[in-house]
């Protein structure tokens, strides 16, 4: 077994606490404010922040992501900037970058992994790298000292999971229903379905994220699972303006939630 | 005239475009990219092609659609004219004639009647042309089956007879809005529909890319032009080959079948790219949409548009399989300008009565050009659609 990281420690210390796990999502370089959006949020009660680098072809995401994402990148976000802006940001609580493998696959894996590093960053997600094709990334990725979150899904098999569950660091993100990245207006019973599977099979920290819309249903899946992701809403405050208070309010009302149990 | 003798078969694959195993790769290239939710669908359905690959019944079924439906074998023409302004010899390996008018129907069929035998009631598809969204189209009606076809909102406005042609065959074409609002996008809607509706839809992927196993399986249905056209040359050649065999590539899947049949030859493979989608052309390895290849994209990884006058070509990467035949030196790939490909266009239909589509026209745009290179060869071309689709585009083009 590896070293817990900084991202894992950070959450297991929220669960033993007796607390839930809140890592919000947000889209880097949308906005002239997303450094301070960034402070908001940990400020509001984050126990992590995953960040998303922009990627021309998000597969795994709504609208409301693809329209942060593509903002983003007009206004001329590279990863690149996103890294320096992290660098310089001084953000006390751990951070993953979320974001697809091309980006990390031209930079070169263990160039964009000891990046990462660099910038302060403790973990990463690429949603489109599967457990088989993990292989050069995580050892890179393992050299360089940053966790690799892997996402399992509702339609992994039973003998699937405890495999996921072994190679994923950080924490192992339950994918929360069948479907791409958005608010639903109800908790879908796949969410409760993965994050009751994944508790039977790890004592790594299960979060729940997609689909995951509101601090009612936060609330509703973290009666099993170790916490929530939560994205879409987020940056949908993000994308109307609402500025770093605004969604620092957001942020603080799921804490409240969670914390109220 | 169609035989099980006449479908490909393991043995008819030469060593160098085999089985790319349970990992799908195709040297460095290839690979199953995809987001974890399709992971497990991505295996079934390997383990499902390949169950049914090897069941003479579905083979055998497959065979007769083909034979009775899409009207295969197609034929291999002698252009005596065109032969004679380009100072060789030219065959034509005749997709066009094949019933919704291109190459894609083989694929079409082998993968609807898999969906059936999956229990699948749905088929999701992305198209460029239409080409593949029409053939795909035609299966759901053939089968009775749910359709439903992304295509990018460019491509919707200059390919509409295809549009029309999908909606007559009872499919829902939904536009692809973002990016470049092409092929690429209409890909990635099609994935993020299969994520959602993974249980009873299957993806009908229209060329020889994407995630394992499908480059490898439309390959393999595609192999029947190949077989075909080797046998329909030995007949025309003596039981020779001819020095050159050639196709347009966008993601290669009418190139890799035509490729295939001669792969264990000493012919030339030459796939022909666009200049603005020319992706094995830039040689720079990328991942997207579910695999490794060579990839159009920028210096930090994000994709680039490409641009062409052919829908069905306009797309920033190219299947695997092609990535690792160009990297081993098997096959080449070169590239033609938009105004070279009106050219051999007109070039065609003047010579020898055949309206080309706009995507085969790049191969004869690139014969055109190399006559001199080629004077004295014999070279076989697959010509992979009709041209009825783009004649509105080219009464603009043409300014008529
Ligand atoms: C007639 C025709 N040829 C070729 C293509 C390109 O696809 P591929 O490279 O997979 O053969 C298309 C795609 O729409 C097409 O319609």
């Amino acid at each position: 077994m590896s070293e817990i990281g900084k991202f894992e420690h950070a959450l297991r210390a929220r669960r033993e606490s007796g607390g839930k796990i809140l890592v919000p999502y947000i889209t880097g370089g949308l906005g002239d404010d997303w450094i301070e959006t960034l402070h908001a949020v940990a400020a509001a009660g984050a126990d992590g922040i995953e960040i998303g680098i922009p990627f021309s072809d998000p597969v795994m995401d709504g609208p409301t992501i693809q329209e942060a994402n593509d903002r983003a990148l007009s206004s001329g976000a590279t990863p690149q900037s996103i890294l320096a802006a992290v660098r310089e940001s001084d953000i006390e609580i751990p951070l993953a970058v979320m974001t697809y493998y091309n980006i990390a696959f031209r930079a070169g894996d263990t160039r964009f992994a000891t990046d990462l590093a660099d910038a302060g960053i403790s973990a990463c997600i690429l949603p489109d790298l599967p457990l088989e094709e993990t292989g050069s990334w995580t050892d890179a990725a393992d050299a360089a000292g940053i966790e690799t979150i892997l996402l399992a899904a509702p339609t992994a098999p039973d003998e699937r999971l405890p495999r996921i569950c072994e190679r994923s660091r950080g924490f192992v993100y339950g994918v929360g229903l069948l479907g791409i990245t958005g608010v639903r207006s109800s908790l879908a019973t796949s969410a409760m379905d993965i994050a009751t599977r994944l508790k039977a099979v790890t004592d790594k920290p299960v979060l729940v994220g997609v689909g995951v819309g509101t601090p009612e249903q936060a609330v509703e899946v973290s009666t099993v699972a170790d916490g929530v992701v939560v994205g879409s809403a987020i940056v949908n405050r993000m994308l109307s303006n609402a500025g770093p208070e605004g969604v620092g309010e957001l942020v603080a009302e799921f804490r409240a939630a969670l914390d109220a149990g | 005239m169609l035989s099980e003798g006449t479908l490909p078969s393991e043995d008819a694959q030469s060593p160098i475009m085999g089985d790319p195993g349970a990992s799908g790769r195709f040297g460095q290239f290839g690979g199953q990219f995809v987001p974890e939710t399709l992971v497990p669908a991505c295996q079934e359905l390997e383990k499902a092609f390949r169950s049914a690959w090897a069941d003479q019944e579905f083979r055998s079924e497959l065979s007769t659609l083909l034979a009775d439906y899409a009207g295969r074998p197609s034929p291999v023409t002698e252009c005596h004219r065109l032969s004679e302004e380009l100072g060789y010899r030219v065959l034509l390996k005749r997709e066009d004639l094949n019933h919704t008018g291109s190459h894609k129907i083989n694929n079409v069929m082998g993968q609807a009647l898999l969906a059936k035998r999956m229990g699948k009631t749905r088929l999701i598809a992305e198209t460029g042309a239409g080409q593949h969204g029409v053939a795909t189209a035609t299966a759901a009606a053939l089968f009775g089956m749910e359709c439903r076809v992304y295509m990018g909102e460019v491509d919707i406005e200059r390919q509409k007879l295809n549009v029309f042609r999908m909606n007559l065959l009872g499919a829902d074409v939904v536009p692809a809005m973002s990016g470049s609002r092409t092929l690429k996008d209409a890909v990635n809607e099609a994935m993020r529909d299969w994520v959602a509706k993974v249980e009873d839809s299957y993806y009908c992927l229209g060329s020889a890319m994407g995630p394992h196993p499908y480059p490898w399986m439309v390959r393999t249905f595609h192999e029947v032009i190949g077989i075909e056209a080797r046998e329909q040359c030995a007949r025309l050649l003596d039981g020779g080959v001819p020095d050159v065999v050639t196709a347009c590539v966008g993601g290669g899947s009418n190139a890799i079948g035509i490729f295939s049949g001669f792969a264990d030859t000493d012919a030339e493979l030459v796939g022909v790219e666009p200049a603005g989608g020319a992706a094995v052309g830039r040689k720079v390895p990328g991942v997207v949409h579910g695999s490794k290849s060579y990839l159009m994209q920028d210096e930090v990884g994000q994709v680039l548009e490409a641009e062409s006058i052919s829908a069905g070509l306009d797309y920033p990467g190219v299947g695997p399989e092609h990535a690792h035949l160009a990297d081993i030196g098997r096959a080449r790939y070169e590239s033609v300008t938009d105004d070279e490909v009106v050219e051999g266009f007109q070039l065609l239909a003047r010579t020898e009565g055949i309206i080309p589509a706009l995507e085969c026209a790049h191969a004869l745009a690139w014969m055109s050009r190399e006559r001199e290179s080629l004077a004295g060869k014999t070279v076989l071309m697959n010509l992979s659609g009709r041209g009825d689709k783009d004649v509105a585009q080219m009464m603009d083009v043409l300014g008529r």
